[in-house]
C-alpha cells in the first residue's frame, strides 16, 4: 500500500461526506420555501420565491417577507445551533447522550429569561432578555461540567442534568408562583412551551447576533474534537489545551441556546436527536459531525414548525412540546441501546 | 549530568492532592536510548512520565534539548514529546487511519482527509513499522487488543518526536505482542530517538532496554545497564523479590523468582 492508496480511501469518504451535506443542503432549502409558503394564505414554493425577490402582489409580498420569513429564519438558526451544541457537547464528553436539554441548559435559561419578565426588568423584545438567559445556560453547563469533573463517565452526566433541570424547573415555578400578575404568569408559561409563531424581524435581531457568535465559537474549535476522542490527556499531549477547551465550548452552548431561548422559549431534543442521525452517514468522528449535525438539527425544527401548522388542532400545538413528544422516546430508545454502558457506570 | 544529554530534570517534585509523589527527581537521559522505568506500582513512574509531557504541574527544572519545558508553548512540547497513555482509549470508533493521523496534530495536521503528502507519509511509515496498514480502514472498536496496541503506538510514532513516552506499552498483551511493541520501541531508539517506557515486565526492560531507572516512593533509586540496575540488592529493597539472573545472547536475563 503505497501513500496514494491511503489518501484515495480518504478521498471516496471525503466525497460521501460532501454528497450528504450537498443532500442536507437542499432539503433544509425545500423546507424553508415550505415554512415560508405555510399559514392561513397557502403559497407554492414558486410563489414564496417570487414574493422573495419582490414578485407577486403586495399581500404575497407582506405575507412571506415581513410575517412568515422572521419565523423561518428563527426556525433555520435556532435549529442549526441546537444541531450543533448537541454535537459539540457529545464531543466534549465523549458521549453520544450528552445534548443541552438533558443538561438542564435550556431550562436554565428559560429561568433566566422569566426571572427577568416577572422583575419586570424587561419586555419580551429587550436584549436584557437574551443576557440573562444566556448567563444561566453558562452558569447551568459550568456548575454541571464542575460536579462531573474531567472523566465523567454517562451516569453522574445524565444525574447532574437531572437535578440541574430539575432546579431550573423549580426556580422557574417559584418565579411563577411568585408573581402576583396571573396574565403576566399566562403568558410565562406559554412562552416556556417554546414556539416560533407570530416573531419579528425584533426577535431575529435579539437572537441571532448571539446564535451567530455562539456558532463561530464552536466551529472555531472544530479540530480538538477529534484528538479528544483519544482522551483528555492524550489530547493535552497532542497540544490541545483542554482547559481552555472547555470553556470554549461552555461558552458557545450558552451563547446559543441561551439566544435562541429568549426569543422562543425552549425547544428540547434537537441537539440530541441531531448527531444521532448523522452517525450513520457521516461516520463517529466528532469534527465531521458538527456542520451535518447543524444542518439536520434546522431541518428538525423547520419540519417540526412546519408540522405544527398542519397538525389540525383546536388552539395551537406548540414547537416545543412537538420536538419533545418525539425526542423523549428517542431518548429512551438510546438509553436501551447504551444500556451496557450505563449497567457497568463507565462509558 | 552530561552534556550531551537530550533530556534533563533537576530536582524534579510532584505534589498531588497533597502527597509528594515525586521526591527530587534528577536524570539526564540522551537520544537513541531505550530507557525503561520500573518499580512497584505507587513508586511514581506514570506521574514521572506525565511530568515530563507537562501534563502534571512540577517544581524543579526539566530541560528537553536545550529549552526549559515551562518555555515551551502547548504545541511545541506535543511536538517534542509524544506521549502514549495506558489503556489504548478510544472514546469513538474512528477509522485506524484516523487515529494515526491524529499524530501530525501537533505539526498542523488537523485534518486526517486533508495531510500534506508529507503528513501522509509520516502517518504511513508509522503504519507499515507497526504492521497496521492492512487494516487502516476498520474501526478501532473492531479491532482485537493486540491490533489496536499497534494501532496506538503507531500514532505515537507518527509524531516522530525527538521523546516517546510510553506508559505500559506491553500491558495485557499476549508475549509475541509484547515482543512487536519493544521491537517497535527498540527501532525507534536504534533510530535516535529517546524512548521511555514505563514496565512491570523486568524481563522485558533487562532485554529490550539501555539504562534502567528504578523508582521507590517517588525517589530514583538506582540506575544504570539492566544487570546494574536491577542488581540483587535493589531487587530485594525495592521488590522484596529475589530474580534468576543469567546472560543470554549477550543480554541480561533476570527472571522473578521467589519473594523474600
Amino acid at each position: 500500500m503505497s501513500v496514494q492508496n491511503v489518501m484515495v480511501t480518504a478521498d471516496i469518504a471525503a466525497r460521501r461526506r460532501s454528497g450528504v451535506l450537498a443532500g442536507l443542503l437542499i432539503l433544509v432549502v425545500l423546507l424553508a420555501l415550505i415554512s415560508l409558503g405555510i399559514g392561513p394564505v397557502r403559497l407554492s414554493p414558486v410563489a414564496v420565491i417570487d414574493a422573495l425577490f419582490g414578485g407577486g402582489s403586495d399581500v404575497q409580498q407582506v405575507i412571506v417577507r415581513e410575517i412568515r420569513l422572521p419565523r423561518t429564519i428563527l426556525g433555520f438558526a435556532i435549529g442549526a445551533i441546537l444541531g450543533l451544541s448537541g454535537a459539540a457537547l457529545q464531543g466534549l464528553l465523549r458521549n453520544p447522550l450528552a445534548s443541552p436539554s438533558l443538561f438542564g441548559a435550556p431550562q436554565s435559561a428559560a429561568f433566566g429569561a422569566v426571572l427577568v419578565i416577572a422583575l419586570g426588568l424587561a419586555d419580551v423584545r429587550s436584549y436584557a432578555l437574551p443576557v440573562a438567559a444566556i448567563a444561566m445556560a453558562f452558569a447551568s453547563v459550568f456548575v454541571l461540567l464542575t460536579i462531573a469533573g474531567r472523566n465523567a463517565g454517562l451516569l453522574i452526566l445524565i444525574l447532574a442534568g437531572l437535578a440541574i433541570s430539575s432546579l431550573a424547573g423549580a426556580a422557574t415555578a417559584l418565579v411563577m408562583n411568585l408573581s402576583s400578575n396571573p396574565f403576566v404568569v399566562l403568558e410565562i408559561a406559554f412562552w416556556l412551551l417554546g414556539s416560533l409563531e407570530d416573531r419579528s424581524f425584533r426577535h431575529v435581531v435579539l437572537a441571532l447576533p448571539f446564535i451567530v457568535t455562539g456558532a463561530i465559537v464552536l466551529l472555531s474549535q472544530r479540530n480538538a474534537f477529534r484528538a479528544l476522542s483519544l482522551g483528555e490527556e492524550t489530547a493535552q499531549s497532542l497540544g490541545v489545551d483542554v482547559g481552555r477547551l472547555r470553556l470554549l465550548v461552555i461558552t458557545g452552548v450558552a451563547l446559543g441556546v441561551g439566544g435562541a431561548v429568549a426569543v422562543t422559549g425552549t425547544i428540547g431534543f434537537i441537539g440530541l436527536v441531531a448527531p444521532h442521525l448523522m452517525r450513520p452517514l457521516i461516520g463517529h468522528d466528532p469534527t465531521r459531525l458538527l456542520v451535518p449535525s447543524a444542518f439536520t438539527g434546522a431541518a428538525l425544527l423547520l419540519s417540526a414548525d412546519i408540522a405544527v401548522r398542519i397538525i389540525p388542532s383546536t388552539t395551537d400545538i406548540k414547537v416545543g412540546v412537538l420536538t419533545s413528544i418525539i425526542g423523549v422516546p428517542f431518548f429512551l430508545y438510546l438509553i436501551m441501546r447504551e444500556r451496557r454502558a450505563l449497567g457497568g457506570g463507565v462509558a | 549530568m552530561t552534556a550531551s544529554a537530550f533530556l534533563n530534570a533537576w530536582g524534579v517534585n510532584v505534589t498531588l492532592a497533597g502527597r509528594l509523589v515525586l521526591n527530587d527527581v534528577s536524570l539526564a537521559l540522551s537520544s537513541g536510548h531505550l530507557v525503561a522505568l520500573v518499580g512497584p506500582n505507587g513508586a511514581g513512574k506514570t506521574t514521572l512520565l506525565r511530568a515530563l509531557a507537562g501534563l502534571v504541574p512540577s517544581e524543579g527544572v526539566i530541560e528537553v534539548g536545550g529549552d526549559a519545558l515551562s518555555s515551551l508553548a502547548l504545541r511545541e512540547r506535543a511536538r517534542r514529546f509524544a506521549y502514549l497513555p495506558q489503556g489504548h482509549v478510544v472514546h469513538w470508533p474512528l477509522a485506524a487511519r484516523d487515529i494515526v493521523a491524529l499524530g501530525r496534530y501537533p505539526h498542523g495536521a488537523t485534518d486526517p482527509a486533508r495531510l500534506t503528502p508529507k503528513d501522509a507519509e509520516a502517518v504511513l511509515r508509522a503504519m507499515q513499522a507497526t504492521d497496521v496498514v492492512e487494516f487502516s480502514e476498520r474501526r478501532v472498536t473492531e479491532l482485537s487488543g493486540g491490533e489496536r496496541s499497534r494501532v496506538a503506538l503507531a500514532r505515537v510514532l507518527a509524531v516522530e518526536a525527538p521523546v516517546i513516552l510510553a506508559d505500559e506499552p506491553t500491558a495485557s498483551l499476549d508475549p509475541r505482542h509484547q515482543f512487536d511493541v519493544m521491537k517497535s520501541l527498540r527501532a525507534s531508539a536504534d533510530k535516535g530517538v529517546l524512548v521511555i517506557a514505563v514496565t512491570h515486565d523486568l524481563g522485558l526492560a533487562a532485554r529490550f532496554a539501555d539504562t534502567v531507572l528504578v523508582f521507590s516512593d517517588g525517589r530514583l533509586v538506582s540506575q544504570g545497564a539492566p544487570a546494574e540496575a536491577l542488581s540483587e540488592t535493589t531487587m530485594g529493597e525495592v521488590f522484596r523479590i529475589s530474580a534468576y539472573r543469567a546472560e543470554y545472547q549477550c543480554e541480561a536475563v533476570i527472571v522473578p523468582w521467589a519473594e523474600i
